[in-house]
């Protein structure tokens, strides 16, 4: 029997204000607990929400960069459940009319080929406080700093047909939040997070059960919590039971998913109009105004990046895919006037393996995009081979200097001279007669041979190249 | 001490009395007359000399606006920085606010004097300011009586002139039954005129706040002080405030009354009617035209606001949870207990109904036929109104179908009390200014007409209002022993 799996994913992403979104306090994070909370945040008696007009923008940012219809009055509702770190008993969301409206995005897979995603909607709405269990002896501590931090949650289609679609999608919506500047995607400190609804179902039958995993706070935690729960739902099904619909907790330690509640369990939420706020109207003036100053989108960059530097779709989406690490790309390529693909290599290959040993940001790199253009240049232009290009890689990272410095001081300069290399290659030959011989008797696989011994003897600094053609023509003379 | 606020500006400025003296005046009556009335639940004496003072130094140079150095008592739901601020509620009976309301803002800001704040029906809900935790206020003209509410506290100490001028706020009725009851002037203005912020939120849709006093004209020195646009309110308007004070001797010649029939019915006592028959008749006199005209859907009104009023209100009053201020029980045992204790300990019985029939009203599956339904029959009442007004300036009626009741007489009646709404809570659906003032009484209690205006008129209701004072002495009236 084959099994499909089917994914939606609800995305919370956390919009870069300065203040909150009904108050004017701070959004910053990592600040004592309950000191970034103004009377409004706290719920008191009287307080009234205004909506913060940045968060707006940022919203019918996002909905411009998804192709999607702006809702020209939308409309705050308030969803109340008691909570203790939810001050006012309710939470001010978005319901009925949402700003954002249908849209869509395209996702690469892994094979290169695109999937569109549909999205059915994206809505504003504030955050809660955080419930602190530990620390309080049986007693929970509450802080609310992050209570009324605006959020926009983007719901998808259940469109996505495995875990690696799901995380690809949610690295499609990290990528593109980002370079719209408007989250900063930091899944650690939780201002972008995942839900993602799971439902198996026999090929052709209609949508399964699904369950609502939570708190999956990082892309492998998605990939894994969704497997786990798919597997536990055939399990259950084949073995003759039905999924529950429920919400479900990943537990990233035991990677399982455990029950939450049931639908049973769940909270009517009694949403209506909230009376405090007037429909939110987006006038078309906005609309475009935003829409002028809209970056260039992933996507476009990806198809300007295949065609411009004629790169692969795959080497593309690796480098569109975070704008900081677009722009060294392309700073790097006009810097240098290499090769794309030989820039392409080295920010996919050596740059890309050292910042992540070193767990640092494209942002934070150490090696600086006019080093990494001069390194290039100097291959290009035969100073030095790739190989002793990665010894410089390795200077400029621990910041031992500039790259013609460090060619300068430690002797890394390529062999060019004809004398030079005609020279080495006689002691070789002189040094190695059996070899020789059975060369010129036709074992022709023996010039590795001859070519190792070049290179160990000259400290791997002789031109590739020269070193090739003069070693062919030596060994054919008799 | 028996003048009014329009008076006690001039001797102000006159330098005929100094605010300090005023105030402890009034505090002295306070504390020798509110004892039979109840009308406060703080009185703020120390607050009161030094905003005295203040006021006094500015009179002396001569930086007096009209209002400075006037005690005035604000209804205790609108929040006062640094002093008990409980609407009424043992929930918030420990609350103190961190911050001022607008409206108070604006009262300090003209140089007035807090004198305290005044009882009120829990959470503003409630039609006799009996539901008070503070225990009920009594009708000066009749200590057996209500004084209506839920602004009774305010009402009743500006009718025994324990103050020359209040606050209050009209949820479907709240500034108006009571003014009506105690025999003096309140407005209720348009929906958004006043800021709601720091007034604590009763159905947040329907909440304003507005004065009482004893003319039209004070009302006006009020208005002058309290309209306006706040940023911190996204419900107020951006619409420019008027001098309420310059239209007030306008000429009412050919001004046309409409008069719903609707408010003349059935339920209308019919002392109260000859009452506001005699009042329509002087206007007459003063060159009104009377024309009849229909709100049909009147009978709607009270079905409707019952169910939107709680629904807004279920929501409002989940903040108090016993988690951050207010009341909260001995030693939950846990999260549960302690809402559930602390929630039904804090709030008394009017309150917890309105709770339990909002609650119920916006949950799945009513939703549709409760709340839906009720903003729709509002739309249908606005459009009354718009009608009407296509043919008048201005709509009287009663302000209530009766004279003050007695204490106790409908507390375990909550329709009969909520019918004593009939005439003023249709206009709190479709967010009009209206205003009641005196116009007679029916044995030895006070009658309120009730004058109601399209968006935004206030000015020219309190002129109206001021001709009709400036033609008669019901206004003038003063209840006996006060």
């Amino acid at each position: 029997m084959e099994w499909e799996t089917v994914i939606g994913l609800e995305i919370h992403a956390q919009l870069l204000t300065n203040s909150k979104i009904f108050s004017g306090a701070s959004t910053a994070f990592g600040a004592e607990p309950n000191t970034q909370a103004c009377a409004v945040d706290l719920g008191f008696p009287g307080v009234l929400p205004v909506l913060n007009q940045e968060a707006v923008r940022m919203a019918v940012k996002f909905g411009l960069g998804v192709g999607a219809e702006i809702t020209k009055k939308s409309v705050f509702a308030r969803k109340n459940y008691f909570y203790p770190d939810l001050p006012k008993g309710y939470q001010i969301s978005q319901f009925e009319l949402p700003i954002v409206g249908k849209g869509h995005i395209d996702v690469q897979q892994e094979d290169g080929s695109l999937q569109r995603v549909n999205i059915t909607r994206a809505h504003l709405e504030e955050d809660a406080g955080k419930s602190l269990h530990e620390d309080f002896h049986g007693q929970t501590g509450i802080d609310l700093n992050r209570a009324g931090t605006p959020l926009l949650e983007i719901v998808s289609e259940p469109d996505m047909r495995s875990a690696k679609e799901a995380v690809a999608y949610l690295k499609a919506i990290h990528s593109l939040v980002r370079y719209l500047e408007i989250c900063d995607g930091n899944m650690q400190e939780g201002s972008f997070r995942c839900d993602a609804n799971v439902s198996v179902r026999r090929k052709g039958d209609k949508l399964g059960t699904r369950a609502e995993l939570k708190n999956i706070n990082s892309f492998r935690f998605v990939e894994r919590a969704i497997n786990y729960e798919v597997e536990r739902q055939i399990a259950l099904i084949e073995g003759g039971g039905k999924v529950a619909q429920e919400t479900r907790l990943y537990d990233p330690t035991k990677n399982e998913t455990r029950s939450m509640r049931s639908k049973e369990e769940a909270n009517d939420y009694r949403y209506f109009p909230d009376p405090d706020l007037l429909p939110l109207v987006v006038t078309d003036e906005l609309i475009a105004n935003i829409r002028q100053d809209l970056p260039e989108l992933p996507h476009q960059k990806r198809e300007r990046f295949m065609k411009q530097y004629n790169l692969s779709a795959y080497d593309a989406d690796v480098l569109v895919s975070s704008r900081a690490l677009a722009m060294y790309f392309e700073t790097v390529v006009q810097e240098s006037k290499a090769q794309p693909k030989l820039a392409t290599n080295w920010i996919m290959g050596e740059l890309s393996a050292a910042l992540n040993k070193d767990n640092l940001e494209i942002t934070a790199s150490p090696v600086s995009t006019t080093q990494l253009a001069t390194l290039l240049q100097r291959i290009e232009d035969n100073t030095i081979s790739g190989k002793i290009a990665k010894t410089i890689f390795e200077s400029l990272w621990n910041k031992e200097g500039e790259v013609d410095e460090i060619i300068e001081k430690k002797g890394l300069k390529q062999v060019t001279d004809t004398g030079a290399i005609e020279a080495l290659i006689d002691k070789i030959i002189a040094d190695n007669p059996d070899n020789v011989a059975a060369y010129r008797a036709g074992k022709e696989k023996l010039f590795g041979f001859f070519v190792g011994q070049a290179m160990k003897a000259s400290g791997g600094k002789t031109n590739p190249q020269q070193l090739n053609e003069l070693l062919k023509k030596k060994l054919a003379d008799n | 001490m028996h003048k009014t606020i329009a008076e006690l500006s001039n001797d102000l400025h006159a330098k005929k009395i100094s605010s300090v003296e005023l105030t402890q005046q009034f505090l002295e009556r306070i504390k020798k007359l509110d004892k039979t009335l109840n009308s406060f639940i703080t009185v703020t004496e120390e607050i009161a000399l030094q905003d005295a003072k203040t006021a006094d130094a500015q009179l002396a140079k001569g930086q007096a606006s009209p209002l400075t150095g006037i005690p005035f008592a604000q209804k205790d739901i609108f929040c006062t920085q640094g002093s008990k601020t409980s609407c009424g509620s043992k929930m918030l009976d420990n609350f103190i606010s961190p911050y001022d309301a607008t409206v108070i803002k604006n009262f300090k800001k003209a140089g007035t004097v807090l004198l305290g704040k005044t009882n009120m029906d829990e959470f503003a809900m409630g039609s006799s300011n009996e539901t008070s935790f503070y225990g009920p206020v009594k009708n000066p003209w009749n200590t057996d009586m209500v004084p209506g509410g839920s602004s009774g506290g305010s009402a009743a100490a500006v009718a025994a002139y324990l103050a020359p001028g209040a606050t209050g706020t009209d949820t479907g009725g709240s500034i108006r039954q009571p003014a009506a009851l105690c025999g003096i002037s309140g407005l209720k203005p348009t929906y958004g005129r006043v800021s709601r912020y720091g007034m604590i939120a009763f159905a947040s849709s329907l909440d304003q706040g507005g004065p009482f006093a004893k003319t039209a004209e004070d009302l006006a020195l009020m208005m002058n002080v309290m309209a306006g646009f706040d940023e911190r309110d996204s419900t107020s308007v951006d619409h420019p405030v008027p001098d309420y004070t310059a239209t007030l001797n306008d000429s009412i010649q050919g001004l046309r009354i409409g008069l719903p029939k609707e408010y003349f019915g059935e339920g209308l006592e019919s002392n109260v009617a000859k009452v506001i028959e005699a009042a329509i008749k002087e206007y007459e006199k003063l060159g009104a035209t009377i024309h009849e005209v229909s709100l049909p859907n009147t009978t709607l009104s009270i079905p409707a606001y019952y169910v939107i009023a709680p629904a807004e209100c279920s929501s409002n009053l989940a903040r108090y949870d016993g988690v951050r201020f207010g009341h909260r029980c001995k030693d939950p045992i846990d999260l549960e207990d302690l809402y559930k204790r602390s929630r039904s300990e804090g709030f008394g019985s009017e309150v917890t109904r309105r709770i339990m029939v909002g609650t119920y009203a916006l949950s799945a599956g009513y939703y549709d036929a409760y709340y839906l339904k009720a903003q729709k029959i509002r739309g249908l009442i606005r459009r009354d109104f718009i009608d009407a007004f296509k043919n008048v300036d201005v709509l009287m009626g009663p302000t209530t179908p009766s004279t003050a009741f007695k204490i106790g007489e409908k507390t375990n009646d909550p329709i009969s009390m909520y019918l004593s709404d009939i005439y003023t809570i249709a206009i709190n659906l479709a967010g009009l200014p209206a205003m009641s003032i005196p116009a007679g009484f029916v044995n030895k209690l006070p009658v309120g007409l009730q004058l109601i205006g399209n968006m935004f008129t206030e000015a020219r209701l309190l002129n109206i209002a001021h001709s009709f004072q400036t033609a008669t002495d019901w206004h003038t009236h003063t209840p006996e022993g006060f």
